[in-house]
């Protein structure tokens, strides 16, 4: 159980701030540029907020779109503005890196229905002047990225030279390559699917029951109420967060080693290492994060399923395609299994697609794509010089 | 603004050198017109599909290492990390027109069928394959009563990946058998240079080193 007292206060009111009135970059929509979404609702006016790195070249062919995870936001390779930690993905972003910072323009939007400044349930309703709560029109992958490519309009760039992401930023990449594949040169979809599993949908509900079961959830009407779902969000968390790991990777850091004392209490206390850090994962979320936030993208996740829009064949999907593809998944992925990114290479080997696929030998489960994996870095790097080299980009950027 | 048209990746970057290249590399290269689509099945650093590529090849590769995946990756190929035993199934047919299987054969758990699938996947096939008939095999085993190692097959019999073994005759055969339609067939020596051309199977089955056969499926040659 998360304990309410040990939810910093003072975060938490910077992370409301941050969903108005982010301290990121911000492209706002008038009413006359609607985001037309798949629930059949012209969502106007909205707003994306995004971070951007390095510079974009005269040609404007250097620019490489990331997307973020399901927990994740747009500050990826900056200290965060809520939790003052450093940037989400430092081992993929950055000068040096695989995302090469001194080459590229890297643009990280927060996704539609985020909660870090790019409209959301947590946003102020125009109509009402509260903020949406479950008024907000569920949102799904294909939204999120028709809102990208808005942003991308805005910015003046026809043409990604790479998208990039994992986990639900992977499936906005795959979404990409099917929805704009004129405007992909390359795609780095990593430890994701072109559909959610059943499994992944159960733990998905598993988590919205848990914020829902909440009395401070109040129907999604939390902020007016002066409440907030802080247990239910914290279960929802510690569930999830299981889930990111392996069962070798947990045991490796935790085993059945004792918190702070070396007999068990006889009583329901965090004995265990594991329970503590399960407890301390709930609790420093939901500072950061918005309930309702949570329960939309875990839905959009949940609907997503290209193969579904094409006549159930994936091959469809990726029919003539020219981008450049190179899909990686990791041995311990448990949410995300190898067999998943196969079927993806399988669809894109029947379309004839330029596809590499590596499976990289880790035990640190799916967390490994955020996590400086030599082997993943490796990959990732090899694959983008090779295609900046393709695209014709000289390794200055400019 | 649309993509340009895709460039090969070292396009001109590298002047081609023949004697940068293997002997069996280079004979497989020269079966494959340019323009052609390719798939390497164990393709292994991407040192042929490298060469296929430079050539004009629209090339893919299959390879069971992810070192060899990530060396192929680094030189701009695309390279699915993949078993030639199971992961053929998943393309479709008539995906490509070589689908070419070198040095690999001999390491797979079902030949016949991973021949049978190179032919369903690809209009041609190109099969290379150490020569378990050759003279210094033969003479190791007769001479020596040891499981023969050479300087191109070093490993011994308890850590060889090679599980299938045979001669350019049991090749023959095979081939046959399953309705395939040898297009060409060359066996090299200890150092890569083609036998004579005019030479009967039995020469063949004892001077090469090594088999390369352009394959097709017998009655449906475009």
């Amino acid at each position: 159980m998360v304990n309410a007292e040990l939810v910093n206060g003072q975060t938490m009111q910077s992370q409301e701030r941050e969903v108005d009135h982010p301290s990121s970059l911000v492209a706002r929509f008038d009413k006359d540029q609607p985001l037309k979404l798949d629930c059949g609702v012209d969502l106007a006016p909205f707003q994306i907020a995004y971070q951007t790195y390095g510079t974009l070249n005269a040609e404007r062919t250097n620019a490489i779109l990331v997307c973020h995870a399901l927990t994740m936001d747009q500050h990826m390779a900056n200290v965060h503005p809520v939790t003052g930690k450093p940037g989400g993905w430092l081992a993929m972003i950055g000068p040096g890196q695989p995302i090469d910072t001194d080459r590229f323009f890297v643009i990280c939007p927060n996704v539609i229905g985020g909660c870090m400044g790019s409209t959301g349930p947590a946003s102020t309703n125009p109509d009402t002047g509260k903020p949406w709560g479950l008024d907000f029109p569920i949102v799904t992958i294909p939204d999120m990225v028709r809102a990208q490519a808005m942003l991308l309009d805005r910015l003046g760039i026809d043409t990604l030279f790479a998208v990039v992401g994992g986990s639900m930023g992977g499936m906005q990449v795959l979404q990409w390559c099917v929805a704009y594949p004129q405007r992909v040169f390359s795609a780095l979809p990593i430890a994701c699917a072109t559909r959610h599993s059943a499994q992944n949908i159960a733990f998905h509900e598993l988590g919205r029951q848990a914020v829902m079961a909440d009395p401070d959830w109040q129907q999604g009407r939390y902020f007016e109420r002066g409440t907030h779902p802080h247990r239910g969000l914290g279960v929802a968390r510690m569930a999830a967060h299981i889930t990111y790991l392996s069962d070798a990777a947990l045991h490796r850091k935790f085993g059945r080693r004792m918190q702070d004392r070396d007999l068990p209490t006889f009583s329901f206390d965090a004995d265990f290492q594991v329970e503590s850090y399960l407890r301390h994962q709930g609790s420093s979320f939901v500072e950061r994060f918005d309930a309702n936030s949570y329960l939309y993208l875990t839905r959009a996740m949940d609907y997503f399923d290209i193969a579904a829009d094409h006549d159930g064949v994936l091959a469809k999907a990726f029919r003539g395609t020219r981008t450049r593809f190179c899909v990686v998944s990791f041995t311990s992925d448990w949410l995300f299994p190898t067999a998943e990114s196969r079927a993806v290479v399988h669809a894109l080997n029947a379309g004839g697609a330029r596809v590499s696929f590596a499976e990289i030998e880790t035990d640190k489960g799916h967390d490994a794509f955020l996590l400086d994996v030599p082997e993943f870095i490796d990959i990732a790097r090899a694959f983008l010089q090779s295609a900046a080299a393709a695209r014709g980009l000289t390794s200055s950027g400019t | 603004m649309t993509l340009p048209e895709p460039t090969l990746p070292l396009n001109g970057a590298t002047p081609f050198n023949p004697a940068d290249h293997r002997g069996d590399h280079l004979l497989v290269a020269e079966m494959v017109p340019p323009g052609s689509r390719v798939l390497d099945v164990g393709c292994g650093d991407g040192d042929l599909l490298q060469l296929l590529e430079r050539r004009g090849v629209d090339g893919r590769g299959i390879e069971l290492s992810r070192e060899g995946v990530n060396h192929c990756v680094a030189k701009g190929l695309a390279v699915v990390q993949g078993d030639a035993d199971t992961d053929l199934d998943a393309y479709p047919d008539d995906a490509f027109d070589y689908v070419i299987l070198s040095q690999t054969l001999q390491a797979t758990r079902q030949p016949k069928a991973v021949l049978e699938n190179l032919l369903r996947i690809g209009h041609r096939a190109i099969v290379s394959f150490p020569n378990f008939g050759f003279w210094k095999m033969r003479l190791q085993l007769l001479v020596g009563g040891h499981m023969p190692r050479t300087d191109n097959l070093p490993a011994t019999w308890y850590d060889t990946p090679n599980i299938h073994f045979c001669t350019i005759k049991d090749f023959v055969q095979l081939c046959d058998e399953i309705n395939v339609k040898m297009e060409r067939a060359v066996a090299l020596d200890l150092y890569g240079r083609p036998l004579r051309l005019n030479a009967p199977w039995w020469f063949w089955n004892l001077f090469g080193e090594q088999g390369v056969f352009l394959l097709s499926r017998r009655g449906k040659e475009r």
